[in-house]
């Protein structure tokens, strides 16, 4: 007969403990979101597949999607550089800088969506001068602009730790084997922070189409995705919005796990 | 050639002050220094990564002080040899190349040829061993042909066996390729055995610039001595002065040393610790210090054992494991510390 040996592990109780409320985090979260995904799912499964099959909510699902990721482009274009600046030089007021960028994060979004009304409106500071050539107030630039507020620190900070992370003497062996700044940049410290920067840019979508509070100020139509909810749920009840929250979870996670399973693979290029 | 003229620059917790240098072509020039003196710095203002607060960099009779770093025209490895960890080894040797817009593939085969690399050409730099990495870089940085190759500490971290071959590496590719080589390093030994030529640099000023012989017989001052290895110092003053032999008094102890001080000169005396002899009785010869002392303190390293002792002054002595094992050297026993004249070095 063979004997068996069992490995015995000995668990610290501080691990034991947190390892506790790790479970505790993970059942609030998800129990929240299966309970009312499987209610759906389960309780009323006619309900999703008409809201599937309306084109006003399928479309401002696409609007929120659609919308996010032009914010996603602009915090991209805008966050990139910024994080460059922030984590290549020192300079005087750099932590105000800093703090301010944070900010975003830390307004109430109606606040938020308030003040971009004020700057972005018909007779705000830009939205009076470019009212000629572009409209913000209840308009896809208008929704745009309040994701991409309050989206933009997510993608700033990830690109700052991400060209933190590559060895500024990386770049430097570049420039002496002939690169100009531009091309050491675009040739070595981009692709090193590649993962970096697409997790920042994960977190700008994700943090922009769930974005309800500023968008519904500066633009209520047309209604993105939160906004339709929010509008069925003060008109008809739980039973008409829960639909379309569960359709907008469902296609939103299915697109964050695409992401994920593509990305998985540029982690060889992480220097963390 | 690369002249520096007057580079004074500020940078963190380092500085660089009014440095003046010139380095001939084809020399094998190595900067010598403690860690944190600035010598990074000062190869960094020469790749032009930094600009300085004042003076010039000129590389080959041109002034390069303001242009940028691919302006200079010259290679750079570093300690960590920063290769490109997205890159394979071939793709991370044509980069120059691709950048300089050489479009020669043999270039790349000959270059991993010479540094024996070719069967590595499509690992990622990573997986490969400190030497490997070593020669990928060098091979990087030599394959657009430049005339300089600047090298911050390129065996530091590498094992005492690789560094040995590095070394050798290092010099035959000088010899082969009459590069200009500006080295820099903490490392005595790897100085003394590479060298042309050595600077000193300490507390970001250049302290001394000479042959290894000029830089390890002759310091120009204490801080040197201390640095390149005269651990014996002591101050004294020079009681008589005849034809080249000085007698000093040194606190507790009179020596004698040659050198070509005066009769009430306030000196220093250097002595480096493996010229030191120790014996049990004081034999006639032609050594003319033996001073009479105590062992007070006993460290076993390796093969080479380092005694102290006390024979009016505290005097470091290193001996091999054997001898001191003969002699029963322990705390308290009685010796005879002896030492030549010529092996004093003597500073004002």
């Amino acid at each position: 007969m063979k004997a068996t040996t069992r490995k015995i592990r000995r668990i610290e109780p501080m691990i034991f403990v947190f390892s506790l409320i790790l479970l505790v985090l993970f059942l609030f979260i998800f129990l929240t979101l299966s309970n009312m995904i499987f209610g759906q799912l389960l309780g009323d499964f006619t309900g999703l597949i008409k809201a599937v099959e309306n084109s006003s909510v399928m479309g401002a699902i696409s609007l929120s999607l659609y919308a996010g990721f032009l914010a996603t482009l602009l915090a991209l274009f805008l966050g990139a550089p910024t994080g460059y600046i922030l984590a290549r030089f020192d300079f005087p007021g750099k932590r105000l800088v800093e703090s301010i960028i944070d900010v975003p994060v830390v307004v109430p979004h109606t606040v938020a969506g308030i003040a971009l009304l004020t700057v972005f409106g018909s007779r705000g500071l830009i939205g009076g001068p470019l009212e000629p050539y572009i409209q913000f107030r209840d308009a896809l630039p208008g929704i745009v602009v309040a994701m991409l507020f309050v989206s933009m620190p997510y993608l700033a900070n990830s690109a700052r730790e991400g060209f933190k992370s590559v060895d500024p003497k990386l770049e430097n062996a570049a420039r002496s084997l002939g690169a100009p700044l531009w091309k050491a940049f675009f040739f070595v410290t981009l692709p090193l922070s590649a993962r970096h920067l697409l997790i920042g840019a994960v977190m700008t979508w994700a943090r922009a189409i769930s974005e309800f509070g500023a968008v519904v100020i500066i633009a209520y139509y047309p209604m993105i995705g939160p906004t339709l909810i929010y509008d069925r749920y003060l008109s008809y009840g739980l039973s008409a919005s829960r639909p379309i929250a569960v359709l907008l979870i469902l296609v939103t996670l299915s697109i964050f796990l695409v992401i994920r399973v593509i990305s998985a693979g540029w982690s060889i290029y992480d220097r963390d | 050639m690369i002249e520096i003229e007057s580079l004074s620059r500020k940078w963190k917790n380092f500085a660089l002050h009014e440095l003046s240098l010139k380095i001939e072509a084809g020399e094998y020039f190595v900067i010598l220094g403690p860690t944190g003196s600035g010598k990074t710095l000062l190869l960094e203002l020469i790749a032009g990564f930094h600009v300085p607060d004042s003076g010039r960099v000129l590389i080959d009779g041109k002034e390069v002080t303001h242009l940028p770093p691919e302006k200079h025209n010259l290679a750079f490895v570093y300690q960590n040899y920063s290769l490109f960890p997205h890159m394979n080894v071939k793709q991370n040797i044509e980069f120059g190349m691709k950048m300089k817009k050489i479009k020669d593939p043999k270039r790349v085969l000959d270059a991993a040829r010479d540094l024996k690399i070719a069967h590595l050409l499509d690992r990622n730099p990573l997986t490969l061993s400190g030497g490997e990495q070593q020669r990928v870089a060098l091979a990087r940085a030599l394959v657009t042909d430049p005339k300089i190759l600047l090298l911050d500490e390129p065996l530091s971290a590498l094992d005492p066996r690789t560094q040995e071959n590095a070394r050798e590496l290092l010099l035959a590719l000088h010899k082969k390729t009459n590069l200009t080589v500006l080295h820099i390093t903490h490392d005595q030994t790897e100085a003394r055995i590479m060298a042309d030529r050595i600077a000193i640099v300490m507390d970001g000023k250049l302290v001394q610039v000479g042959t290894p012989e000029d830089i390890f017989e002759n310091p120009v001052d204490s801080q040197v001595a201390s640095f390149v290895g005269f651990e014996n110092v002591l101050k004294g003053r020079v009681l008589s002065a005849d034809r080249g032999l000085l007698r000093i008094e040194t606190g507790g102890a009179v020596i004698d040393a040659s050198g070509d001080m005066e009769a009430g000169d306030q000196v220093y005396a250097f002595l480096r610790p493996e010229n030191i002899a120790l014996s049990k009785t004081s034999t006639q010869s032609s050594i003319r210090n033996s001073l009479q002392g105590k062992v007070t303190e006993v460290w076993i390293l390796g093969a080479l054992v380092r005694v102290k002792v006390d024979c009016g002054v505290s005097l470091n002595a290193l001996i091999t494991r054997q001898s001191a094992e003969e002699m029963d050297l322990s705390p308290g026993v009685p010796v005879y510390v002896q030492f030549k004249a010529s092996s004093v070095h003597v500073l004002r």
